[in-house]
């Protein structure tokens, strides 16, 4: 075994033995100190829970209905704000005109939108996919924004020189892919954002399901246990689609990028 | 053919207030087909302008350009260009670098592949075919620029100080991969440099021009057979002569 594998070893040691601790800690206080499982749910109630939900098949409902709240968020905050980013960041005026229609918008916290998320599409899955996509859109707008008035003027000359002089074809071959590292972290905040928003949306009644609307509900039954289940599963899906999307926009889509730093 | 023919050049700019200042200053010049020029001058003297307006990158104020009888207006393919920066797209590879200009012609990816394999081999980086931007080295990113440059054919290929960043090892090798190409494909080159060592050694005519407005102060035939002799006692003097002429200009 080479050093360095010794050394990944010893730090997935270190994790592993800081993670157990705190949840060996978790425990104990739950037991000894605090004795209320109203207060404090131990580690074993929660994974007796967690396992409860597995059984009866409401995670998967709630799993799959908080992913398309988000989904359709998403996907309507990326087809929307791109193009938005594209048009402000590449035609000069054009900035001017949508600037402060999104001065004035952006700045409303995206919960504050809920009630009309209620009035116009009532209680379904579009009302809170609008809550998301309402905090997905604007950073998707600012990052393609900013990535494109970045795009180093070399590299639009060299374009117009090899005989790429439409503007159809330098945004696509030339602004997009330079701006991509931009848009990419851009998404990624939207992502961050349009998470919290779907919890948020989910709380408040827009929907009947998901992940979200879960933890409100039992909290409604003092079940404690299950709102901390349901806690944890939103943080652990975050990450992973943080994750999955991090590998996907590094290894595919930025590869031609030097020393990237994880 | 690449015949360019100026006439009555003139470009002035506007400065944030408003009031002009000149960067080129009635400019007219015929260059023959094939011919290599070389441009040199103080910084500032609008030889890198008149090299943008050539390739339609800038339009000039008065006066015209004209390529084989039609004028300039807008950049095209017939006249490649490489930049002083490093300018290959860095996510594209060198291979799709190279076949860019083909593409964007209409040509079929496959067929463009081919011929940029082709000028790949020319500059001598076969085994980059699939790396990226940032894995070579300054010279060789501007010898793969300089493939791009040739690829779609153009009759005029416009250098503005392409090695300047470049060490001076490198530079001269550069050079003389340079003047083998020019042999080999027979085209119009106009070089803009400040070095006059460099000048001297690749032009057939060297423009030595005048400060801020540009204005062409000299025209000087170098008619030193070719391969040349760096160290020559006709280069040293040649070289002299244009030294001579670029420390008037600072004087000034």
């Amino acid at each position: 075994m080479n050093i360095k594998n010794k050394e990944a070893l010893r730090n997935r040691g270190l994790e592993a033995i800081s993670l157990l601790t705190v949840i060996a800690m978790w425990q104990l206080i739950a037991d000894l100190l605090v004795k209320n499982k109203l207060f404090l749910p131990s580690f074993v109630d929660v994974v007796l829970s967690f396992l409860n939900v597995i059984k009866n098949g409401a995670l998967y409902t709630d799993i799959s209905v908080s992913l398309l709240h988000f989904l359709i968020g998403m996907i309507l905050a990326f087809i929307i704000g791109l193009p938005i980013g594209i048009i402000m960041g590449w035609f000069k005026g054009a900035n001017h005109i949508f600037d402060p229609i999104i001065e004035i918008l952006r700045p409303i916290p995206p919960l504050a939108w809920i009630p009309f998320a209620i009035i116009w599409f009532g209680l379904t899955h579009q009302s809170a996919g609008f809550v998301v996509f309402i905090g997905a859109v604007f950073p998707i707008i600012i990052n393609t924004y900013t990535g494109f008035k970045s795009v180093s003027v070399v590299y639009v000359e060299a374009a117009k020189v090899l005989g790429c002089m439409r503007n159809k074809n330098l945004i696509r071959y030339v602004a997009l892919p330079s701006a991509l590292p931009s848009i990419a972290a851009g998404v990624r905040i939207a992502m961050g954002v349009g998470w919290m928003c779907l919890v948020a949306a989910e709380m408040f009644g827009v929907s009947n399901n998901g992940l979200g609307y879960k933890i409100w509900w039992h909290y409604h039954l003092h079940q404690m246990d299950f709102v901390l289940v349901y806690m944890l599963l939103l943080g652990f899906l975050g990450l992973v689609i943080d994750r999955v999307f991090r590998h996907y926009v590094d290894d595919r889509l930025l590869k031609w990028r030097e020393g990237v730093v994880m | 053919m690449g015949r360019l023919t100026v006439t009555n050049v003139s470009r002035t700019f506007k400065k944030e207030d408003g009031a002009p200042i000149g960067a080129l200053d009635d400019v007219t010049l015929e260059i023959k087909d094939k011919e290599f020029v070389c441009f040199i001058g103080p910084s500032g003297c609008g030889k890198t302008t008149l090299l943008r307006i050539i390739a339609g990158l800038d339009t000039p104020t008065s006066g015209e350009i004209l390529l084989d009888g039609t004028k300039i207006s807008v950049p095209d393919a017939k006249r490649g260009m490489v930049f002083q920066e490093y300018s290959l797209f860095p996510w594209r590879t060198v291979i799709d670098n190279i076949a860019f200009g083909l593409l964007m012609q209409g040509t079929k990816k496959k067929k463009a592949i081919k011929i940029a394999e082709k000028y790949l081999e020319f500059v001598g980086l076969e085994q980059f075919k699939n790396s990226f931007p940032y894995e070579l080295s300054g010279g060789m990113r501007q010898r793969v620029a300089i493939a791009r440059a040739l690829a779609t054919e153009p009759q005029v290929l416009l250098m503005d100080e392409p090695f300047g960043a470049l060490d001076a090892q490198t530079r001269n090798t550069l050079q003389h991969e340079l003047l083998e190409i020019w042999g080999k494909k027979n085209v119009t080159i106009l070089f803009v440099t400040h070095s006059m060592d460099e000048a001297v050694f690749l032009a057939d005519r060297i423009v030595v021009m005048s400060a801020r407005p540009g204005k062409i102060k000299e025209i000087i035939d170098v008619d030193l057979p070719r391969p040349r002799d760096r160290t020559a006692p006709e280069s040293n003097a040649l070289r002299n002569h244009v030294l001579k002429l670029l420390a008037e200009e600072r004087e000034r």
